[in-house]
């Protein structure tokens, strides 16, 4: 496969007994494009994630993560992603400097390389006074920046957000998108699982599940001409009310 | 290796900046250790009793006074007629009476005397011990006074081998021992475990390039050494304050302590593969392991007294084992020429609950 893609996934599927969480996707994703994995909750949007990131085994079909294979090399592709959960990721009752040391150090970064970069890190976010306080004292939207942070402090190829700005203030997920916006300008793919359809529009393109089949993939702009519709929100409605 | 070593950190952090599990760890051994050492305890010490002598005579004064010379009673009171004894068993005031009858000394030397000890059997064992002491020490007295050899009369002669005093702090020590462990092991890793999944931590480790081995060895290997740690500061107790022997090896005392630690650990890692929640491994952890562990261990109920069914479930209890090997190791000074049927069953423990954790989590993971 080439490696101009960041993710490559053919008929992967994922049955549990006889109900067909995943069924037969296919979809690729490019090196650097924001890609936002859309579905209704229960869609089986969370499954594929666990597959692509090594948590879960497919049951059939093929997919590489930034090169490597799912099946075969889950640990080379556990060493090139981050990933962000809609739980929040950090430990409370660590301060900030010991959050990014631990993940530095799981992520096999050495100690002055952690140093130089937590330095650049707490001056970006501008947390100096903050660094040495324990993460249960931040507020949320400012602990889910700093979750986004942790998940590519190692420069992974790929970072996997599922539902990042669950719960988050308006200005916050504003903020948090420039982050997003910025890692793909670094060139880190990020690949997106959300509920808001506002956020649907700031990605390059979007894929739309509907029990485990993935119905649509393009840009935004390509699909809302496609189903005729003002915003991301009715295509979505459009797609959902098809297939009932 | 490095990575290792960095969570292990993260783990001590954890630890040493959550005051319950810190109370948990360093309080709850040694106030449990001066729990069973001090106050909950079968031996007889200074019970009270009365005493109602009719006779008033040399050979009545000299009993009496030998059985108060001991350290098992202390007079509380003198009585004059049964209802004095009957109140003061109601009000509490003593638990034994000894009632003299008349002409003592005279019936005494006839070899016809009488002698009526009453008890407040509303505690059936303390009145048992207590008119076993009493009985005790009357015989005896009787022998002394009389040269009371008979020709044909056996007369036993019992010596307490391992325990002369028959101290019971001989044995807490080493129940207070597996208990403790088996919380600190068992509760605590199956509740630090669950606690990573509750809190979606876990996910994000299991992401991460961290073998799951790693995280579990990672996750249990510092409550392995505070463990450890427990243990010395329960045995330098029991050495200090209640002068238990040792009459065996200390390099095998240890690694039996490690065999038994890894043995409560892996529970607690097999409990965590069975529960998301960190109420439920507490819930486990406490009722279905903790409560059989002190009940059915032999810790408190000798095994042999108990009921068939229940001896042969005492059998799935580590505990038992550990307690065995250590009264044997510390109290006999045996080595694992005898002590290898219950080494083996430990073994046994671990290998059994490591493999259903490791076919349980691969289950999650399919």
């Amino acid at each position: 496969m080439s490696s101009n893609y960041a993710i490559e996934a053919q008929n992967f599927t994922k049955k549990f007994g006889s109900f067909t969480a995943v069924d037969n996707i296919t979809f690729n994703v490019k090196q650097g494009e924001i890609f936002g994995f859309l579905g209704a909750n229960g869609a089986g949007k969370t499954t594929a994630m666990k597959m692509l990131t090594g948590l879960l085994m497919p049951t059939s079909g093929e997919a590489t993560v930034a090169g490597f294979d799912v099946w075969k090399q889950a640990d080379r592709i556990k060493e090139n992603i981050g990933y962000m959960s809609q739980k929040f990721s950090l430990y409370n009752d660590l301060t900030i400097l010991e959050n990014i040391e631990l993940f530095g150090g799981i992520y096999n970064m050495t100690m002055p390389e952690i140093r130089e970069k937590s330095e650049i890190l707490v001056d970006k976010l501008g947390i100096e006074a903050y660094k040495n306080r324990m993460v249960e004292s931040l507020p949320l939207g400012f602990k889910q920046k700093l979750a986004f942070s942790v998940a590519i402090f190692h420069n992974p190829k790929i970072v996997f957000l599922d539902e990042p700005t669950g719960g988050v203030d308006p200005i916050t997920r504003r903020q948090f998108w420039e982050m997003i916006y910025e890692a793909a300008d670094n060139g880190i793919t990020p690949f997106v699982t959300t509920h808001y359809m506002d956020e649907a529009e700031y990605c390059n393109r979007v894929s739309i599940m509907v029990e485990g089949k993935i119905m649509a993939l393009d840009t935004p702009e390509n699909l809302k001409e496609q189903f005729d519709s003002k915003n991301m929100d009715e295509v979505f409605l459009k797609l959902a009310r098809n297939t009932e | 290796m490095k990575e290792l070593i960095v969570f292990i950190k993260k783990e001590f952090k954890h630890i040493f900046r959550d005051s319950r599990t810190l109370l948990i760890l360093f309080g709850m051994p040694i106030a449990q250790v001066f729990l069973f050492g001090y106050a909950i305890t079968n031996e007889v010490r200074d019970a009270q009793i009365t005493v109602w002598d009719q006779s008033n005579d040399v050979m009545s004064k000299k009993l009496i006074s030998k059985i108060l010379a001991t350290d098992y009673f202390k007079l509380a009171s003198v009585s004059e007629n049964y209802d004095d004894i009957t109140n003061g068993f109601r009000s509490g005031d003593h638990m034994l009476a000894l009632v003299i009858p008349p002409k003592f000394a005279e019936r005494f030397s006839n070899k016809d005397a009488n002698i009526q000890l009453l008890l407040d059997a509303s505690d059936p064992n303390m009145a048992n011990i207590l008119s076993n002491y009493a009985s005790g020490i009357i015989a005896n007295f009787m022998r002394q006074e009389l040269n009371y050899n008979q020709p044909n009369q056996i007369i036993t002669e019992v010596r307490m081998t391992y325990n002369p005093e028959l101290k019971g702090v001989f044995l807490f020590v080493p129940g207070v021992i597996t208990v403790i462990l088996m919380i600190v092991s068992t509760l605590l890793t199956s509740i630090a475990l669950t606690r990573e999944k509750e809190m979606g931590t876990m996910e994000i480790l299991l992401v991460s390039p961290l073998k799951p081995g790693i995280i579990v060895i990672g996750k249990v290997l510092p409550y392995l050494l505070l463990s450890l740690f427990n243990a010395m500061v329960i045995l330098v107790l029991g050495f200090t304050v209640f002068e238990m022997p040792m009459l065996g090896n200390y390099l095998f005392l240890l690694m039996e302590l490690i065999l038994f630690i890894v043995a409560a650990l892996s529970i607690g890692i097999f409990i965590s593969t069975k529960t998301d929640s960190q109420q439920v491994a507490m819930m486990i952890s406490l009722f279905a392991l903790m409560l059989p562990t002190i009940l059915l261990s032999g810790f408190i109920f000798p095994i042999d007294s108990m009921p068939m069914a229940l001896q042969v479930l005492s059998n799935v209890l580590p505990a038992k084992f550990f307690i065995i090997i250590v009264k044997g190791i510390m109290l006999k000074g045996v080595g694992i020429e005898v002590l290898w049927p219950e080494t083996l069953a430990i073994i046994g423990f671990i290998l059994v609950f490591t493999v259903a954790s490791i076919k349980n989590f691969n289950i999650r993971l399919a």
